[in-house]
């Protein structure tokens, strides 16, 4: 298959298909964030958690062959950061954020540890389903090679939300995120809730970070996570706390940061690396947008330290 | 009302639940909260639980709902003595309660609330059948609520509603209502009591009422308990027992005769009040006359303390076209016209939530105005510390503790924000002088009657009313032109009331302006001489004292400018 010359067409289909890539870890980060938020903590953790992720899914699928379990264990170990994150938040007296911080630095620490081995070999990618078959073009095909853990990203969010709406466990977390003293007069745990939140948050972020080892970038390296795991903060504050809103949103800032190599791309070779401070920069301008000094964010779950 | 309340669940309509305590303790270390208390609720009764604050009412209401656990005691309920260890046992005995602070999820909707507080609340929620029962169980009530908006968007009177209505879909049989009124209009009192009387006097439910209000007592309770220093001081059928009985219970016997003044003021206000609404329709006659006769020594007053003060009728605070946005919702803070006179007394009254914190907040300089503006003394004011220093405006924000003072520093030296930083004759200092701080706080403490280990202690250290002693005497000393007041008295003891009242008429007397914002309609109706009414963000009624009329002005308060029908508060979305 030859390439054909799409001139600057190419940058929005780059985007398109950079934007689906890149937003993957995104959507899953900032899904554990949200759940986690909902309930009533902040988990600033889940960067370290992230790659932490990346790598044990990366040294499990290289060392068993199979990427799926390699997301799997990645999914546990991050449920063991959240799980440690919201115990040690249960404490009297701790702030969260503080926690989250520390318990960053120290999942980069490990992984940087244990991952020195594994800069050299390459283990096996997950597969991704080739929706862009029926076309001619290489690039709409390249743009429509999608990730089976984007639709599973997708799925988790539809549940979240459903959950968050429907069910008793999903009601509990609302109330313990708005309101301890009202979830102790109706006899719910406040931490046992947040504890489990945490947890499961943090097994998201932990999926979110298999995909950056196992499908894109698609091998470990140190610098495999550059502040998406801090990022996903704004972007729940943008989402509005809405899991559905969190699927549009890792949208956006995956199409933020699929600009500077969608240019790359097209052969524009000068200012490029502008572009790929995009993400942050629009994590900037979301935050002072949504910054009021007369009012609380519509949407902010009341328990929320940063909130209160 | 149907004769039967509808259940969402197949189990059988409970009847009213009795109780009663035997000898009831709680001790907190060495403090000892409650001591020996024994009270009995017959099923079906109306029980009040008199006392003021610290009287050991809420430990009580804790220990029956297993918050707490009593030091010793027996709580016995329908004849049978039980142990709470915690909410979820109170609740299945069918004992509930409505706390004085909503503890409704803001972000829920009422029918998430209702839903999720079910202790058989299914692990999957179908909403079109939960709505469907809701409705059908709603529709027995006297009044609506908006099921599928969320909380926080709704008046406080239909939250205290919904607080009802969730313990008794709950199916709770006796129901603890902690001061129920405190956030309700008048006339959105009598409807919420009145529902629940009715239901007492059906047997469905058995009902303990804390409240601070004699009113209620002898209006609505069957029998009444008092509670003072966690001692029970008195009782018995609310029939047999007039206010003065019940003040000098609260009170002690010993206090109610040392300070006649204050005691038998509150109560004759109290029963003012009571007789006055009694007398409403049959004695429209009487009334005029009383009125004019008030007039006409009012006026008298009011030129005696404009001779006094030394000015002429001219405002101190005027307000024109005054535009803000508010804290939560839509809609605007607008105020078109609002002026207060030298020594006089402007009380805003509203139902909580109605604009008086967001005008408080653009008065101490906390809320931007869109438009409008400010004058004191005719002189434009933009509110800042220098600002006020030099017009002499001073503030009385409510919550002291939090709004006006810097909690872990001591008592001297949050007496001295005002004039820290000044030397003596008034140039700005650079260095603090820590005797001056000090010894000034020492006079204030002792002017103000401050009760505090040393004037070094923190002064969150302080009871309430030592606390708001402690800001007026910040606040009362100096040169002042304006006193911006809001609910001044709100949780302080009996004493702290009466004294912070009566600073705020000696302040009139000397020719400030005050204008006083309070939830507390017997408190403006006691102070204040000109009444105007806010309501959803702008001021909808305006009277002079002699005018006043408590069904009128509630009728404002619940925000009907011109209809005279409509008994539900529509909420401000």
């Amino acid at each position: 298959m030859s390439e054909v010359d799409l001139g600057y067409w190419g940058v929005p289909l780059a985007m398109l298909g950079g934007a689906i890539r890149v937003s993957t870890p995104f959507l899953f980060v900032s899904l554990g964030e949200c759940l986690t938020e909902r309930s009533g903590r902040i988990n600033l953790g889940l960067e370290g958690t992230l790659v932490c992720g990346a790598i044990s899914a990366y040294a499990v699928a290289f060392e068993t062959g199979s990427p799926w379990l390699g997301v799997l264990v990645a999914a546990l170990c991050g449920a063991l950061f959240g799980l440690l994150h919201g115990l040690i938040c249960s404490l009297p007296k701790v702030n969260d954020i503080a926690v989250g911080i520390a318990m960053m630095l120290m999942g980069m620490g490990l992984a940087f540890y244990f991952g020195k081995s594994y800069v050299q070999p390459v283990a096996p990618d997950l597969p991704s389903i080739p929706l862009g078959a029926w076309s001619d073009i290489p690039q709409l095909q390249a743009a429509l090679d999608i990730n089976a853990l984007f639709f599973l990203g997708l799925f988790a969010a539809i549940v979240l939300d459903w959950v968050l709406r429907n069910t008793r466990a999903g009601l509990y977390v609302r109330v313990v995120g708005d309101s301890t003293a009202a979830a102790r007069a109706m006899g719910v745990h406040p931490n046992r809730v947040r504890v489990i939140s945490t947890l499961a948050g943090g097994a998201l972020a932990g999926i979110g970070g298999s995909y950056l080892s196992l499908y894109y970038p698609g091998s470990w390296n140190e610098g495999i996570s550059s502040g998406q795991g801090l990022m996903a903060v704004a972007l729940v504050i943008f989402a509005r706390w809405k899991p559905l809103y969190c699927f549009g949103a890792a949208l956006l800032f995956g199409s933020a940061g699929a600009i500077g190599p969608a240019l790359q791309s097209v052969g524009i070779s000068s200012g490029y690396h502008l572009f790929y401070a995009a993400p942050y920069l629009l994590t900037l301008i979301i935050l002072i947008i949504t910054s009021s000094p007369h009012r609380l964010l519509s949407g902010a779950p009341a328990e929320l330290s940063i909130t209160k | 009302m149907s004769a039967t309340l509808p259940l969402v669940n197949a189990q059988e309509s409970r009847a009213a639940t009795s109780a009663e305590l035997v000898g009831l303790s709680k001790h907190f270390g060495s403090l000892k909260a409650l001591d020996k208390v024994s009270l009995k609720i017959d099923a079906g009764s109306l029980h009040a639980l008199l006392g003021e604050n610290g009287a050991g009412k809420s430990t009580l209401v804790k220990c029956m709902m297993g918050f707490y656990q009593a030091t010793s005691g027996q709580l016995v309920v329908d004849g049978r003595e039980r142990s709470i260890p915690n909410p979820r046992a109170a609740q299945a005995l069918g004992l509930g309660m409505v706390y004085q602070h909503f503890t409704l999820v803001p972000s829920l909707t009422a029918t998430e609330n209702l839903v999720i507080n079910r202790p058989d609340c299914p692990a999957v929620i179908n909403w079109e059948k939960e709505k469907a029962s809701l409705t059908e169980f709603l529709s027995t009530m006297p009044f609506q609520i908006p099921l599928n908006v969320p909380i926080y968007k709704l008046a406080s009177g239909q939250k205290q509603k919904l607080e009802i209505i969730k313990q008794l879909y709950l199916q709770s049989t006796l129901l603890i209502l902690d001061e129920p009124t405190s956030v309700l209009t008048p006339s959105e009192a009598t409807e919420v009591l009145s529902l629940v009387k009715s239901l007492c006097e059906q047997r469905r439910l058995s009902v303990l009422m804390i409240t601070h209000k004699f009113r209620e007592v002898s209006d609505f309770a069957d029998t009444v308990s008092v509670l003072r220093q966690g001692r029970y001081t008195g009782g018995g059928k609310v029939a047999d027992l007039s206010h003065q009985d019940m003040a000098a219970m609260m009170m002690g016997q010993s206090a109610a005769t040392a300070r006649p003044g204050s005691s038998g003021g509150t109560i004759t206000t109290a029963k003012g009040r009571s007789n006055a609404n009694d007398n409403d329709n049959d004695n429209d006659n009487d009334n005029d006359n009383d009125n004019d006769n008030a007039t006409a020594s009012n006026s008298n007053s009011n030129s005696n303390s404009n001779s006094n003060s030394n000015s002429n009728s001219n405002s101190i605070l005027q307000l024109r076209g005054i535009k803000a946005t508010p804290r939560s919702g839509a809609g605007l803070i607008s105020i078109d016209s609002l002026d207060v006179e030298a020594g006089r007394i402007v009380g805003v009254a509203g139902v909580s939530g109605n604009g008086q914190s967001e005008l408080m907040e653009i008065l101490s300089g906390q809320r931007p105005l869109l438009s409008g503006s400010m004058q004191v003394d005719g002189q434009p004011y933009t509110p800042t510390r220098k600002a006020a220093r030099e017009a002499g405006v001073r503030y009385l924000p409510e919550e002291p503790l939090l709004n006006a003072c810097a909690a872990r520093m001591s008592v001297a030296e949050n007496i001295a924000f005002r004039n820290y930083d000044l030397k003596a004759d008034g140039k700005p200092a650079w260095w603090l002088d820590r005797t001056a701080i000090r010894n000034h706080g020492k006079d204030m403490i002792a002017a103000f009657n401050v009760k505090t280990t040393s004037p070094g202690a923190p002064i969150d250290s302080l009871s309430g009313g030592n606390v708001q002693r402690a800001v007026l005497a910040r606040e009362l000393t100096g040169d002042i032109r304006l006193l911006i007041a809001s609910n001044p008295c709100f949780g302080l003891d009996f004493t702290a009331v009466a004294e912070t009242r009566e600073r705020l008429r000696a302040a009139r007397a000397t020719g400030t302006a005050i204008l006083l914002l309070s939830e507390d309609l017997d408190e403006i109706l006691e102070l204040a001489d000109t009444i105007v009414v806010m309501s959803d963000g702008s001021i909808n009624y305006q009277c002079s004292r002699d005018e006043a009329d408590v069904p009128t002005i509630g009728h404002y308060m619940a925000g009907h400018a011109g209809d005279s029908t409509a008994p539900i508060h529509s909420a401000p979305v």
